[in-house]
């Protein structure tokens, strides 16, 4: 089996750009990505790319070759749907070609355009993720549905909007010295309390944004990357993907996600790596209180201790474990098909060393999860610095 | 040009509908006893294809909710309305909230389920009905 190095890693400013068309997006996160790595157009086999709205977005079907086109490369390209969690499952296919050494070069990546709608049409756009019989019927939002979730958390093992304010209020202030984040102001907990109620018990700063933005990754087999001396000082050492019932009302309960647990073990068990390794973590929130589900999902928190991590300052950049150093979705911005592949672009950078938040990095080992919909998806790659 | 003026139905959905309008509501059941919900050839949790309709129960109770704030296309007039998940003996449904306070809804309130319409396209909703 070959081993995977992270070559090179791009992406967009993550923002409101609604003028610049997904290819425009998707062309300069793969270039910036290519100029990283080094390595020639020429070299790359395959593109893996996500995205989860263009045929509502834009109108686009069949984008995976329009994306190579937009990229200059002259190979073959799939699209990879998986709601929110598209690119981190193109990133995983990605991963699974070069280790079966089908491929020595590959890009992987998404692209999401959000805001050339109106929010009516994003909103049910990003609805579609959903149950369309069961729960869009009944008026289901994506932010109801998290809703759900967070109330049914909060009863079940306590805690309440100013545990989940804490979290928003921690990832805003990791955003801050990011150039590639759509909010880089800092929020206190009183703002994120006084803000406007979207779904009880959530409120308008537990929410990510909508985002425009693309992200990219090169990614070579460890024997290219030594025969052509490409420098590549990051490897994705373990990989994971788990599966759930799509709608909630199908769930042993709306407050777990079993689908990052399952991801998670896979991934631990595939690096050969234990949660005491990890020194940084990018986890998929989505909304404030899935930040909290993937922590205790991925391990790092017994059952209803998650969500006073950030609280007491166990999840901060000083903290013993950070989550979200980039800022997460929260506040780095959620361009759907692309957040995946941004989570392992910064948690490439935070171990190079290269991020603004680096120095927040104590070891080696990083940790993304991207989820699909409410967890009926997620995908968890390990990243290690190794040299 | 269409295939048809008329009104698509969802085989075993729209069936389902009906069967909980007129208060014959009912749920797939396979011989291990695992609940889900139609249209369903196959078990979700074990794989069997013998899958028989079981009556739902009368009476359930709210397992979480959410009042909707910001809603879609077909629900952005109609807010702050409440959304649901519900329980009928082990057998959970989605659905709107009516017949009660969205301020005065919880957790435990005892619900029946029914259909009504969605007032802004027409369509036919689950609704459940406080009791
Ligand atoms: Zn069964």
């Amino acid at each position: 089996m070959s081993r995977v190095r992270v070559a090179g890693v791009g992406l967009t400013e993550f923002g409101r750009t609604p003028e610049r068309t997904g290819r425009e997006l998707f062309a300069e996160a793969s270039a910036r990505a290519l100029d990283d790595a080094g390595v020639d157009r020429e070299a790359v086999s395959a593109l893996h790319y996500g995205n989860f709205m263009g045929a509502l977005g834009e109108r686009q079907g069949h984008q995976a070759p329009l994306m190579a086109e937009a990229a200059g490369l002259q190979c073959p390209a799939t699209r990879y749907e998986l709601a929110c969690a598209s690119a981190g499952a193109a990133v995983r296919g990605a991963v699974q070609s070069v280790r079966g050494g089908e491929a020595d070069v590959v890009v992987a990546g998404g692209m999401e355009r959000m805001t050339n709608r109106t929010i009516e049409e994003t909103t049910e756009a990003l609805a579609i993720a959903a149950d369309e019989l069961f729960e869009v019927r009944a008026g289901v939002t994506f932010p109801g549905a998290y809703a759900l979730m967070a109330r049914s958390y909060f009863e079940r093992f306590g805690g309440g909007p100013e545990d989940l304010a804490h979290v928003a209020v921690k990832n805003h202030a990791n955003a801050v010295p990011n150039e590639y984040a759509q909010y880089r102001e800092a929020i206190a907990v009183e703002d994120a309390l006084d803000a406007p109620t979207i779904a009880d018990p959530l409120g308008l700063y537990d929410s990510c944004p909508v985002t425009d933005g693309a992200s990219a990754v090169v990614l070579v087999s460890e024997s290219y990357a030594e025969a052509n001396d490409v420098d590549a000082a990051v490897a994705v050492v373990g990989s994971g993907q788990g599966g759930d019932r799509l709608a909630l009302q199908d769930r042993t309960s709306p407050a777990r996600t079993p689908a990052t647990d399952d991801a998670a073990a896979e991934a631990f068990a595939d690096a050969g790596r234990s949660r005491e390794d990890v020194c940084a973590v990018e986890v998929h929130d989505c909304f404030t209180i899935a930040e909290v589900c993937a922590l205790e999902g991925l391990g790092f928190y017994d059952p209803g201790e998650g969500v006073g991590a950030a609280r007491r300052g166990e999840t901060t950049a000083d903290g013993d474990l950070p989550v979200n150093l980039s800022g997460g979705l929260k506040a780095k911005g959620h361009p759907v098909g692309a957040t995946g592949g941004s989570q392992v672009a910064e948690m490439t950078r935070l171990l190079r060393g290269d991020h603004p938040n680096s120095d927040a990095v104590d070891g080696t080992v990083g940790l993304t999860h991207n989820a699909g919909g409410t967890v009926a998806s997620a995908v968890v790659h390990l990243l290690e610095a190794v040299e | 040009m269409t295939w048809t003026d008329e009104e698509i139905r969802d085989d075993g959905f729209d069936d389902w509908l009906d069967a909980v309008a007129t208060g014959e509501g009912y749920y797939l059941e396979c011989p291990d006893g695992h609940a889900s919900l139609p249209p369903r050839l196959v078990c979700p949790d074990c794989g069997a294809t013998d899958l028989s309709e079981a009556l739902l129960a009368d009476a359930g109770e709210v397992v979480t909710y959410t009042i909707v704030h910001v809603g879609t296309g077909a629900f952005d007039d109609q807010t702050p309305y409440v959304v649901a998940i519900a329980e009928f003996d082990g057998v959970r449904i989605t659905g709107l909230v009516r017949g009660v306070d969205p301020d005065d809804v919880e957790t435990g309130a005892p619900v029946e389920v029914t259909v009504g319409e969605n007032p802004a396209t027409g369509d036919r909703v689950v609704v459940h009905r406080a009791r």
